[in-house]
């Protein structure tokens, strides 16, 4: 599947497990390719899986980038699925998985990743976007561009605008 | 006031581009109305009843000269010459094209605007002080500070998707003219012991279905760290607000469950990460911003205006308009003049193309080149020379700009209504309208005196009906039939209260009926200078509720009064709307 990562679209063989209906974190069986499973899946199968060095862990919008503490480090991939385009919890835990857990790998941003949403999305330290498949990813691509500067610091900028530059009035210099 | 640099005109430019394009993949069909809708909303733009509506920022309330006319411009070209300035502090145009919306947003970055978060699930539109920087009773001017919060909240990455709207007020004056215990956040600038400048930050305040009145985080912030513990309160907010029910999203259904002081421990928890790093606001940052609201070049006058007096002796409406419309200002020789937006016929908040041009000119004229708009939806000319009072006043009542009510029964706050509203359930202005006619008498206003009446179309409060010392707001029953409750005991301030319901809802034609029992009861019970609240305060519901209920009411529905207007299909009721 193609998905854009450090703004270039490239193929990428990570699978992310979503459980069915009928199916459990603790019972389902987690197969034996590069998987991004679900938070509860590593949280119940963890004795299985950290002898894997193919697993990833996505994290629902209501979950806890704290509960991964103490595995982060174990990780190549890290996603955090949007189930709506305008819920913003995910910036919130992609913050916290960067800045209080200093997570370093890949952030992906799966769900509803949409090309208005992903400037916000790339600012709190998302590096990757896997869009649905029916998106056009040359369109989302633009979105990573819309804006040349930022007035706060997020992940990306860790110094607000007034520390960064010299500021003065556009009029006045004319 | 503040200018851009090149980093926010670059910001506002990226920002046209960006919206530009996403109203062209719309227009296209592109972009689904369900994508497109937070983003359009996210730029202020609204679909009302009729048409676009377009709310744009006018940060803090403060409005240049030629920012003004530039209103005026869009209400030619691309509305019905008119718009209307809103209890934030906003400008909002009510008949606007989607596909117009682009150019509309050019025109305002040429004059250093925007419509950015004015609308959506985020930081909204820093409001403050009407009076900030000229008011005789001022402890800090908030401008500043209001400034560097707009910027910080303008596309926060991270609080682009909150469970609900963020509205946050700062006011620097002994008085609270920014109603801050009805925000989300509300900040008071204060003086410690010490003469250190800080915040006393309060949260979870509110209108709308729930109101409550703000509650305490932090009894003094100093002012260095006010962004970092804005941002604390909000990444809790952004991770436990509730999602699950819109009605129940705001931060203080959060603080309420939580309770002040395990919310206070939460957000104190979280800033420890922040405080004292980068996001700390330094000297240099606060003393550019602050230069931009430095005092005006004022002359030093000390005489006594001997003419001032004796014209005020002489002409009654003179003296009216100087008691009710101009207040004392900081610097001697200088007043502050309301103009206002409130003239009998008009729907409260309107300015009409002409009126905003005429405006400007006044500004220009009298002071500085500068407007403010009030929370009460009038304007202001904050910097008049004292002496220059009568040739304004002359000016402004020849353009409908001077009607002597600030303060008074026709000074209402009013919601659009149902007429332009998807929301409401019942009409304000034409309630507005026809209180106005039947209270017009300028001297019973000022015998009343002081007296807030605010209207709401529906519960979500936007004409701050619970904080009205009268509220009315409009409820439904069957068959679109408008009702309207009525509440009693509201009040802004530093002392703010949420008004209680009096009783069952009444119809449209009874509600000015209503209001005279209300003041028949407080002309009666009244002693000394009393004030229409103090009188509800100190005597309780009890006396109004049984007046206004002893007999019945009647009325007659006009049935014909809409021959000027069309009657929208979805409601069964007459538009008589000046506009329609």
């Amino acid at each position: 599947m193609m998905i854009i990562k450090n703004k270039a679209i490239v193929n990428d063989d990570w699978v992310v497990l979503r459980l069915a209906e009928d199916e459990t974190p603790e019972s389902v069986t987690v197969a034996a390719v590069k998987t991004i499973v679900p938070l509860k899946v590593w949280l119940s199968q963890k004795q299985i899986l950290q002898n894997r060095d193919d697993i990833g862990v996505w994290f629902a919008s209501d979950e806890r980038p704290e509960a991964l503490k103490d595995d982060i480090t174990k990780f190549s991939v890290i996603a955090v699925d949007f189930p709506k385009f305008t819920d913003g919890r995910g910036q919130s835990i992609a913050y916290n998985l960067r800045e209080r857990l200093a997570y370093r790998g890949e952030l992906r941003a799966i769900g509803e990743v949409l090309r208005d949403q992903v400037f916000y999305m790339q600012r709190v330290g998302f590096d990757a976007f896997a869009p649905r498949p029916d998106r056009d990813l040359e369109d989302v691509l633009k979105g990573l561009t819309v804006f040349s500067e930022g007035y706060q610091i997020s992940v990306d900028q860790k110094s607000p605008l007034f520390r960064r530059v010299a500021r003065t009035e556009a009029s006045s210099k004319a | 006031m503040y200018r851009y640099d090149q980093y926010d005109q670059q910001i506002v430019n990226e920002r046209v581009a960006q919206y530009s394009d996403q109203v062209r993949r719309r227009l296209a069909d592109e972009l689904a109305e369900d994508e497109f809708r937070p983003l359009r909303l996210q730029n202020g733009l609204y679909m009302q009843v009729h048409a676009y509506m377009l709310r744009i920022a006018v940060p803090y309330g403060l409005l240049s000269a030629k920012q003004t006319r530039m209103f005026a411009h869009i209400a030619r070209k691309y509305d019905r010459d008119y718009g209307h300035f809103t209890t934030r502090q906003n400008m909002q145009f009510n008949w606007l094209k989607l596909e117009d919306t682009p150019a509309i947003l050019a025109d305002l970055a040429s004059v250093e605007m925007h419509a950015i978060q004015t609308s959506g699930n985020c930081v909204r539109n820093i409001t403050s002080d009407e009076y900030a920087g000229v008011a005789a009773d001022e402890v800090v001017d908030p401008r500043p500070y209001a400034e560097i919060l707009r910027q910080w909240s303008t596309f926060h990455p991270e609080f682009a998707g909150l469970p609900r709207k963020f509205k946050i007020a700062i006011s620097g004056g002994k008085e609270d003219r920014a109603a801050i215990e009805a925000h989300d956040i509300g900040l008071s600038v204060i003086k410690n012991a010490q003469g250190e400048i800080g915040f006393k930050v309060l949260v979870g305040g509110g209108l709308g279905r729930t109101p409550i009145v703000g509650s305490v985080i932090c009894e003094f912030l100093p002012w260095q760290h006010v962004m970092t513990y804005i941002e604390a309160i909000l990444r809790i907010y952004n991770q436990y607000g509730r999602r699950d029910n819109m009605y129940k999203a705001r931060i203080k259904i959060l603080v309420k469950a939580l309770g002040i002081a395990e919310f206070k421990r939460q957000v104190e928890e979280e800033w420890l990460y922040a405080k004292d790093g980068p996001g700390t606001i330094t000297n240099e940052e606060l003393e550019r911003v602050a230069h931009y609201f430095a005092p005006p070049a004022y002359e030093e006058i000390t005489s006594d205006n001997a003419e001032l007096t004796k014209f005020k002796a002489e002409n009654k409406d003179f003296a009216n308009w100087l008691q009710r419309n101009v207040k004392p200002h900081r610097v001697s020789g200088y007043a502050i003049v309301v103009l206002s937006l409130k003239k009998t016929e008009v729907a409260p908040g309107d300015a009409s193309a002409e009126q905003l041009d005429f405006a400007a000119d006044l500004a220009d004229k009298y002071s500085f080149a500068e407007l403010r708009i009030t929370h009460k939806q009038n304007l202001v000319l904050a910097d008049v020379k004292q002496s220059d009072l009568i040739d304004l006043w002359q000016a402004a009542t020849a353009q409908g700009l001077a009607t002597p009510n600030i303060g008074l029964l026709t000074d209402m706050i009013s919601c659009p209504g149902a007429e332009f509203c998807t929301l409401a359930n019942a009409r304000s202005i034409p309630l507005a309208k026809l209180i106005a006619e039947r209270f017009d008498n300028i001297d019973f206003q000022h015998d009343i005196g002081e007296i807030e009446l605010n209207i709401s179309g529906c519960m979500n409060a936007c004409g701050h009906n619970h904080v009205g010392n009268i509220g009315i707001t409009g409820v439904e029953k069957k068959n679109h039939d408008e009702w309207y409750q009525i509440s009693l005991g509201g009040a802004k301030g530093h002392n703010s209260s949420i008004g209680k319901i009096i009783g069952p809802s009444f119809k449209f034609e009874q509600v000015p009926e209503v209001i005279d029992r209300l003041l028949q009861v407080y002309l009666r019970e009244r002693i000394e200078e009393e004030r229409f609240i103090d009188t509800v305060r100190r005597i309780g519901h009890k006396p109004f509720k049984e007046y206004v209920y002893a007999t019945k009411i009647a009325f007659e529905v006009e049935e014909d009064i809409d021959t000027r207007s069309f009657k929208p299909v979805q409601y069964s009721v007459p538009f008589y709307s000046p506009r329609f």
